[in-house]
């Protein structure tokens, strides 16, 4: 197994040569925990842990509500109700679960953007960062349906409208939005098959989330100096490194431990704060809310998707190029979705010879931009849809694309970089003076 | 080192006691001058983190656990109130309760007569089957019947040989009578002749007042 | 099923013909409740006088159909004695299927649905409305002051008004200052197409004059104390655990806490011969 170069499992006792040579499965999951990882890492790398106990949380938490709740069009609404009211704890497992799709993109946001500041989505780790789009992809797919399965008046109506997401795709998208629905409308077909695969697609993420972890096992952690481990040799690696267990469990426990606090709070004391009121009033196909509004997670792809309206001129030129097959709605579709792919081919539209964004003096600060365009876009992707808020929106959503496709590929060539440390461990001892200098512990940043 | 192993201490790492995998050189170095004065502080805050990390599990997975047992609809349904009113004398009211029925019938005097002038030792199950009743009473008539004067018989209307619904008033008893396999009950709902092996089960039940009987 | 999606269709038209539906500027008046904030409760009398008003009042149109009887004798909520309760309970019919007919209600049963068009259930009503959103829609409003539901309740009760001069005399509705999705006459929107007056009209006649029943704990009964122990009510029937909830987060919090700190001292130890912090 190639890597970073570190002991591996060495059977000792009878019984354990016994399995080893049968299953080797003590081997894997030592070396799994003993992983060489550079003992740099700052606090942005703990949201891995968060995503992995969250998922777990997820599926826990989902396949009990699972044993309660009935769906069915007449009876979803009531069994989610049953579930609050009559379930022993259910109101609580049902606010960990409804909350937990929460924390489960703010882990997944900040994960991503530390690794497009860090340039953890640089080679070699561009499959890593691939299937991470992918989960994220999923991600965002379990939620939509899990958001659809309460069958309140937003379940109801977000649904008929992000299905119709694909309703705009020219010639067969009526035909798709058909086969998504299994009918001409959201109903019980509908909810039957979201049910299925709101069930289904978590344990898919959960293999996924192996894959992921494999790949970066394989070319180990990214850090952020964005310098690489030495592989010269075992003792070298271990100058730069610390195992997995029990240094980085713990601290990522710790991490963890102060995340979920705040995370108990906003479920014990104010669980309904990021739910739509609207659905809590049961689905009705005849009245649609005054203003329909998808979950804060999905809102900076949202706002993008509403940016290019009619009137852009990007818009009116692609739809006369395309002799009107490209409208303005099935542009906003792709442009949606493209925002999405822009961020999967970062690695290769990156072409700064230097990983961290710690050692760019320019792309810092365009990183910065791009955060801070981001939250914009989450905010503006709630605003409705008239006044200033389109201009604002279409501003955000081009530097959202003029970052990916535009500056990544530009600031490598023009940005001189400023000078990196030579290895983690140089890195590591400018904050942590070696003994030689005891009392120089000054830069704790940590 | 001898210091360390004397008390008990793992040397794996600073003195961390679930350490495993091969020690490094500079972290032995680390620990033998750092341990000596501070070894138990470190052993109490990693047994204490250990111990909390436990309890926080433990609550967590409880609710996941306690959320299988029955729901407050359920347990509200586990208790019902029966009006036992227009039940006349020599009929019987059957209800549905949790999901079997209940058989509740009056019975007129000849019926009483008849079930408690049989010799309790002659009977197939010589045990009350009352739940109400704590420990091992007799079959009597007055240890299966709900009122003193023995007026009111409450019992499950589950045969207790494989679980078919008896008929009333039928049998070589004047009790009842499973059509499955033909086991006859007397009026006391005790079985009598086939192949049931105990009395019918008389469940927990007491009067709310004169006309409304509670089960449950 | 299929009666009350007509009726929910006549309904629907008779919103969207006839006046532009304004979202305007309303009134929500934030009112001080015993159940607010992380240590707040239920105010266990004033759950029994907003019943009480639910029952003599409300309870001719609007139903509760997610709320059994059996809660009214829970603790944390208004907690009925129990004798109470099952006498309570039958006061109202529910229609059996295993007997198809009517029959008196017992507490496992459920207030019976809404049995009135176009008079929405109320089990809900108090989490399904935001009275509070902030600036911009931001909901900072939400993050200080909670959801507002309780206070959208009491504000709508409290809030009928005069109605102001700009509307026709025959507009439809109940002219309502904390109202936002009703009906809006053009004769009130001025020429930058901005609503000159707050609130908008409601179907609903105002249900509360002040003085509509008689408390037996000798408590205020002017429109705002009624209207609020009636939200109160409601509160709970939208959130009947929201004690426990509270007291689950707040273990749940401090033990979170505990296990920060221990990590946090654990975390330290551990790396403190690499950081050569000894």
């Amino acid at each position: 197994m190639s890597g970073i170069p570190h002991d591996h499992y060495e059977p000792k006792t009878g019984i354990e040569k016994w399995l080893h040579t049968r299953l080797p499965i003590v081997g894997l999951v030592y070396d799994t925990l003993m992983l060489p990882t550079p003992k740099n890492l700052n606090w942005m790398w703990i949201w891995g842990i968060v995503l992995a106990f969250t998922l777990v949380l997820q599926i826990a938490t989902g396949i009990v509500l699972v044993m309660h709740y009935t769906p069915h069009v007449d009876l979803a609404f009531a069994s989610v109700e049953h579930i609050m009211r009559d379930v022993n704890g259910g109101h609580m497992i049902r606010y960990f679960h409804a909350n937990g799709a929460s924390l489960f993109f703010v882990a997944v946001y900040l994960h991503m953007f530390r690794g497009l500041y860090y340039g953890s989505y640089k080679a070699p780790r561009e499959v890593t960062w691939i299937i991470g789009m992918l989960m994220y992809l999923m991600m965002m797919g379990t939620a939509f349906m899990g958001y659809v399965l309460p069958w309140g008046q937003m379940s109801f109506h977000g649904t008929a409208v992000i299905t119709g997401l694909f309703g705009a795709i020219p010639f067969i998208g009526e035909s798709i939005q058909t086969w998504l629905l299994g009918a001409s409308a959201v109903g019980q077909p509908a909810l039957n098959r979201f049910f299925s695969l709101h069930y289904l697609l978590p344990f898919v993420l959960l293999g996924l989330t192996i894959v992921h972890v494999w790949a970066f096992h394989t070319t180990g952690n990214n850090n952020p100096t964005g310098v690489e481990v030495r592989r010269t040799s075992k003792e070298d690696a271990a100058k730069d490194t610390l195992p997995f267990w029990p240094y980085f469990v713990i601290k990522d426990l710790f991490a963890l431990a102060i995340v979920l606090a705040v995370f108990m709070a906003i479920v014990g004391f104010m669980p309904n704060y990021l739910g739509h009121p609207d659905n809590y009033v049961p689905a009705n196909p005849l009245a649609t809310p005054s203003h329909i509004v998808p979950e804060w997670y999905f809102l900076p792809f949202y706002a993008i998707l509403r940016a290019f309206t009619a009137d852009v001129w990007i818009v009116q030129l692609v739809n006369f190029v395309s002799f009107g097959i490209i409208d303005a709605k099935f542009f906003g579709v792709l442009a949606m979705f493209g925002a999405i792919a822009v961020m999967a081919l970062a690695p290769w539209l990156d072409t700064s010879s230097v990983r961290s964004g710690r050692y760019r003096p320019m792309f810092k600060w365009w990183f910065a931009l791009l955060a801070f365009d981001f939250m914009v876009l989450m905010w503006v992707g709630a605003m409705p849809t008239d006044g200033i808020y389109p201009y604002i929106s279409l501003i955000a959503a081009t530097y959202w694309f003029g970052y990916f496709l535009v500056l990544l590929p530009l600031l490598g060539v023009i940005e001189k970089p400023l000078p990196q440390p030579a290895t983690i461990e140089d890195d590591f001892n400018a904050h942590y003076a070696p003994k030689a200098g005891a009392d120089a512990s000054a830069n704790s940043a940590e | 080192m001898d210091k360390q192993r004397q008390n008990g201490l793992n040397f794996f790492g600073p003195s961390f006691p679930w350490a495993i995998g091969p020690t490094k050189e500079s972290e032995m170095q680390a620990v033998s001058h750092a341990d000596d004065h501070q070894g138990t502080r470190r052993d109490f805050i990693y047994y204490a983190t250990a111990g909390a990390g436990v309890v926080a599990t433990g609550a967590a997975v409880w609710p996941l656990v306690n959320q299988m047992n029955p729901s407050a609809d359920v347990l509200a349904l586990a208790s019902i109130r029966v009006d036992i009113s227009a039940v006349a004398p020599g009929t019987q009211l059957t209800v549905l309760w949790q999901g079997k029925p209940v058989f509740i019938r009056s019975r007129t005097e000849e019926e009483i007569a008849a079930a408690r002038a049989v010799d309790v030792s002659e009977l197939p199950d010589q045990g009350a089957e009352n739940e109400n009743l704590l420990g091992e009473e007799d079959a009597s008539d007055e240890n299966r019947a709900l009122s003193e004067d023995g007026t009111w018989l409450v019992q499950m209307g589950i045969c207790t040989h494989l679980g078919c619904v008896p008929l009333g008033e039928q049998g070589d008893f004047g009790g009842w009578f499973c059509p499955c396999h033909g086991s006859h009950y007397d009026t006391a709902g005790r079985i009598r002749k086939g192949p049931a092996p105990r009395n019918l089960l008389v469940p927990v039940a007491s009067f709310v007042d004169e006309t409304t009987i509670q089960l449950g | 099923m299929f009666r009350k999606l007509t009726l929910t269709a006549a309904t629907a038209l008779a919103l969207t013909t006839g006046q532009a539906i304004a979202e305007s500027e309303t009134h929500v008046h934030d009112y001080d409740f015993s159940f607010e904030g992380p240590f707040g409760s239920y105010d266990q009398m004033q759950l029994q006088r907003g019943l009480q008003i639910y029952t003599e009042v409300c309870s001719s149109c609007h139903g509760l159909e997610y709320v059994a009887f059996r809660t009214l004798h829970d603790e944390g909520g208004p907690a009925l004695p129990e004798d109470q309760m099952r006498a309570y309970a039958e006061f109202y019919e529910v229609y059996d299927p295993e007997v198809d007919d009517y029959r008196l209600a017992t507490p496992a049963d459920k207030f019976p649905a809404v049995t009135s068009a176009n008079a929405p259930d109320l089990s809900l009503m108090a989490k399904s409305r935001a009275g509070f959103h902030g600036p911009l829609g931001t909901g900072i409003n939400q993050f200080v002051k909670g959801m507002g539901g309780a206070e959208y309740i009491a504000s709508i009760i409290a809030g009928y008004e005069e109605a102001p001069d700009c509307a026709p005399e025959d507009f439809d509705g109940y002219y309502n200052v904390a109202f936002a999705s009703g009906g809006y006459p053009d004769s009130c929107i001025d020429d930058h197409g901005h609503n000159m007056v707050p609130g908008s009209w409601i179907g609903m006649a105002q249900p509360l004059w002040g003085d509509d029943v008689e408390f037996a704990d000798g408590h205020s009964t002017d429109i705002h104390h009624e209207a609020q122990d009636v939200a109160a009510f409601l509160m709970w029937t939208a959130e009947p655990k929201m004690m426990a909830r509270k007291q689950a987060g707040l273990s749940g919090v401090i033990l979170l806490i505990l296990l920060s700190v221990l990590l946090y001292l654990t975390n330290k130890r551990l790396w403190a011969p690499h950081k050569h912090k000894d």
